[in-house]
């Protein structure tokens, strides 16, 4: 059913992790992302893993839920795993027919699946920790900075809590109307393509008179609310960079330098 | 014979997952040809649940449900029918509506039955008569039309599908009174020309008396009684003890009685409750 | 005090979309002058004009001939329309399309924040509206998980942390179940006894309106009667005549 799905995976916590800034968190974790892709030999991707790792263990979330990060995209982690491996050069480990294994081919897909897991573990790091309405606030502020080219960067954050608030409404009002039709004998379930994206009229047109329904009646209630756009705003929640991030970010840089310095001495297998 | 009989019927939402939910708990009950049934709960005592579960929309988790002593779900695939014979009115149904015309719109169920075009034109017709939808309504977008039109629009399309069983939940949710009993009295007029099964789901115990032969009662995704209806108002206490209220005028009856007067309790409409009040004071 | 909000000789008409000779007045000049702290109820079928009357007190709709004062502000002064927003807030129909962020206390202070209250005082505020909204325990849940009842205590929340003299409820319990329905009834009263706010409560419930201590009742864009509940409710015929109920248990009573 269509209201199962969940959206956001944040789970409440207590941990260093879950305490950092939301803006820490965001640029810490696209510079790791980077990072694991500048590793050049095990030895730093070593390094850059046992660092992920640990960041995973202090946020005290079971490890069992970053597994499940990974279903996802489990299907493209084995192809491209698999392609690596038949790809490459060095010495030949094992021949059948047009397939040839060998050692370059053998790494390059070790490093594809490591880099591939990690890079969706780490993410699921901040949407595990940092509530949506953090995110966007973190985001809000961190684009801050664009509002000299004219991006209307409080009216996008603006429209990502709205979006996120409304659609698990959306999602249930979908659930009713396909109900709705279903029981007037719609039949979505069979059919070629065409006859299938046909069966979804009835199911879109009554989702959009109602979401621009719903959309004029929250402009109103905004109205009411003496909304008016970014300008002269304050906040509830006013998050100041703290010890923590502080450390937080000094750890990250050495680990990143120690990537760096670990490339350099050591030679590249890829 | 029953036209509905469920047979210890469960239902849990989303089994497995964190949010498990056990809607419905071993619920049994009959359906007489021609009955009018209500059906009064709390928000989440599983009466939206059971209504789905009875026109095959969800599928009991166990259990089984018969449809004139078949089984609903004994060719899975064939379940459509079921639904075409178990006519199915949504709460704020209008929400529904879709098509260009009023008049598409209610032939979109007579359709998807396969039906000549003869025949949809005539049920169209007929269930626009039936909820009083004006013939100059049928050609104009059903985004046009007014709140309570709307609302009926969207009921003639499931009647116009010509269902052995209604089921309708919450019909008369979020019109005012005077929508209120038009509606209703045009169900009854429905139901009492067709002579078909209706169920109604509604929270208001005033619409539920007026109209129903037999009320179920359900609390707790379990089945708590089901009884004619005045024998159900006339346990005013139980019921207000699952936090549902009873019919004002049976209410006052209470009242009274327990203040010394010999009335009886299991009163349901006001003319009733009036003569009531009368014989009782005319007898002293 | 009789003259907090005054309502003038109010005509309003909708913008017609296309060419519509003779469009009809939503409200058809209404004369009305509401207390400080007082618990009115404006009752009346649907398109009787209540709704229109509730979005012109807090300046969403703008009259089209006749004037409404708040305050002593007319709500066509556009430089005053945060100050009258601020004075009046409105709590509508559907819960779910009021409520703007994801989480119950972000929400409550939406209206707060966009004032400009400061920060300190906006978490004072958020928690004694919750409070008094008796949502307080839920400050951190997802408005997606509550009830229908507790959607509108929410959106009523909102709109106190404000700190308005007055709220306007266009249907507030309309969507609701009879137990949202009660939560919401009882909010009112108590915010409208204990902190002196003034209710202007729009609805089609009986049962609802005598509640409050004074009832008006609308039909075709015009007050029809306007009193006490006791006085209102016992002109029986006049109310039949315009097809309007009253409470189940008063019709034999007259």
């Amino acid at each position: 059913m269509v209201r199962d799905i969940t959206l956001g995976q944040f789970m409440p916590g207590t941990s260093v992790i879950h305490k950092l800034q939301a803006r820490t968190k965001i640029v810490l974790l696209i510079t790791l992302i980077v990072f694991i892709f500048l590793c050049k030999n095990f030895i730093s991707l070593l390094l850059i893993t046992l660092f992920s790792l640990s960041v995973i263990m202090m946020t005290r979330i079971s490890f069992f839920k970053y597994l499940k990060s990974l279903r996802v995209i489990l299907f493209i982690i084995i192809i491209t795993g698999l392609f690596n491996l038949f790809y490459g050069s060095g010495d030949v480990l094992w021949q059948w027919w047009q397939l040839t294994i060998t050692t370059g081919g053998v790494y390059n897909a070790l490093f594809v699946i490591v880099r591939i897991a990690l890079l969706m573990m780490v993410s699921a790091v901040l949407t595990y920790t940092t509530s949506p309405t953090d995110l966007t606030d973190g985001l809000e502020r961190l684009m801050k900075p664009l509002t000299i080219f004219h991006v209307k960067v409080h009216e996008i954050a603006m429209m990502m809590t709205i979006a996120l608030r409304f659609i698990p409404v959306l999602l249930e009002e979908t659930d009713k109307i396909m109900n709705a039709q279903k029981a007037r004998g719609a039949d979505m379930e069979s059919g070629g393509i065409i006859k299938r994206v046909k069966a979804l009229i009835p199911v879109l047109i009554p989702l959009f008179v109602s979401s621009f329904r719903r959309a004029s009646d929250l402009a109103m209630a905004m109205e009411c609310r003496c909304y008016n756009g970014g300008s002269g705003r304050t906040k509830l929640k006013v998050s100041r960079f703290g010890l923590a991030d502080l450390f937080a970010a000094v750890i990250s840089l050495s680990i990143f330098a120690g990537v760096i310095i670990l490339n350099i001495l050591f030679p590249a297998v890829l | 014979m029953s036209v509905i009989r469920a047979e210890n019927i469960s239902f849990v939402y989303s089994p497995g997952t964190a949010f498990e939910k056990t809607a419905l708990d071993d619920v049994s009950f009959e359906i007489e040809e021609g009955e009018f049934v209500g059906i009064i709960g709390h928000t989440g005592s599983g009466k939206s649940t059971l209504v789905q579960l009875v026109n095959g929309l969800l599928r009991p988790t166990k259990g089984r449900i018969f449809l004139e002593d078949k089984d609903i779900w004994e060719k899975p695939k064939k379940i459509r029918n079921v639904r075409f014979r178990v006519g199915m009115v949504f709460q704020y149904p209008e929400y529904q509506l879709f098509e260009e015309t009023v008049y598409k719109d209610i032939s979109f169920g007579p359709r998807n039955m396969g039906l000549e075009e003869e025949e949809i034109d005539k049920r169209v017709r007929k269930a626009a008569a039936f909820t009083g939808l004006r013939d100059e309504l049928l050609n104009v977008s059903p985004f046009d039309l007014s709140g309570g039109e709307k609302r009926r629009a969207a009921i003639a399309g499931v009647i116009a599908m010509d269902p052995d069983v209604l089921i309708l939940d919450e019909p008369t949710a979020g019109l005012d009174p005077l929508g209120r009993e038009v509606l209703l009295s045009q169900i009854n007029d429905y139901h009492k020309i067709r002579k078909n099964t209706v169920m109604l789901v509604s929270h208001s115990m005033e619409d539920i008396a007026s109209i129903a032969d037999r009320i179920l009662v359900m609390a707790k995704g379990r089945k708590y009684m089901l009884d004619s209806t005045a024998n159900v108002f006339s346990n005013g206490d139980e019921l207000e003890k699952l936090g549902l209220r009873v019919p004002q005028i049976t209410k006052i009856m209470m009242m009274l009685r327990k203040n010394g007067m010999n009335v009886d309790p299991a009163v349901l409409t006001i003319d009733q409750g009036f003569n009531e009040i009368l014989k009782c004071l005319s007898g002293k | 005090m009789k003259d907090f909000i005054r309502i003038e000789n109010l005509y309003f008409q909708y913008e017609a979309s296309e060419e519509d000779e003779n469009r009809s007045y939503a409200l058809n000049g209404v004369d009305l002058s509401i207390g400080r702290g007082e618990f009115v109820a404006v009752l009346g079928h649907n398109g009787c004009g209540k709704s229109t009357l509730a979005k012109h007190i807090n300046s969403i709709y703008l009259p089209t001939t006749g004037d409404v004062t708040v305050n002593g502000i007319n709500t066509k002064d556009d430089d005053r329309l945060f100050e009258i927003r601020k004075t009046v807030g409105l709590v509508l129909q559907n819960p779910d399309n009021q409520i703007v962020a994801g989480i119950v206390e972000e929400d409550v202070a939406f209206g707060c924040e966009n004032i400009g209250v400061e920060q300190k005082e906006i978490r004072k505020r958020v928690d004694s509206a919750l409070k008094a909204v008796d949502m307080y325990d839920y400050r951190l849940h997802s408005p997606d998980k509550l009830s229908g009842g507790q959607k509108q205590r929410i959106a009523i929340a909102g709109i106190i942390a404000m700190e308005p003299e007055c709220i306007v409820l266009d249907e507030p319990t309309a969507m609701l179940d009879p137990q949202g329905r009660d939560e919401v009834m009882k909010t009112i009263i108590r915010l409208n006894k204990e902190m002196g706010i003034t209710m202007i409560l729009i609805t089609h419930f009986m049962e609802e309106a005598v509640l409050a201590d004074r009832v008006i009742v609308m039909d075709s864009g015009k007050v029809l009667t306007d009193g006490t509940p006791r006085e209102v409710f016992s002109q029986v015929e006049l109310l039949k005549k315009h097809r309007l109920s009253v409470p189940q248990a008063s019709l034999k009573s007259f």
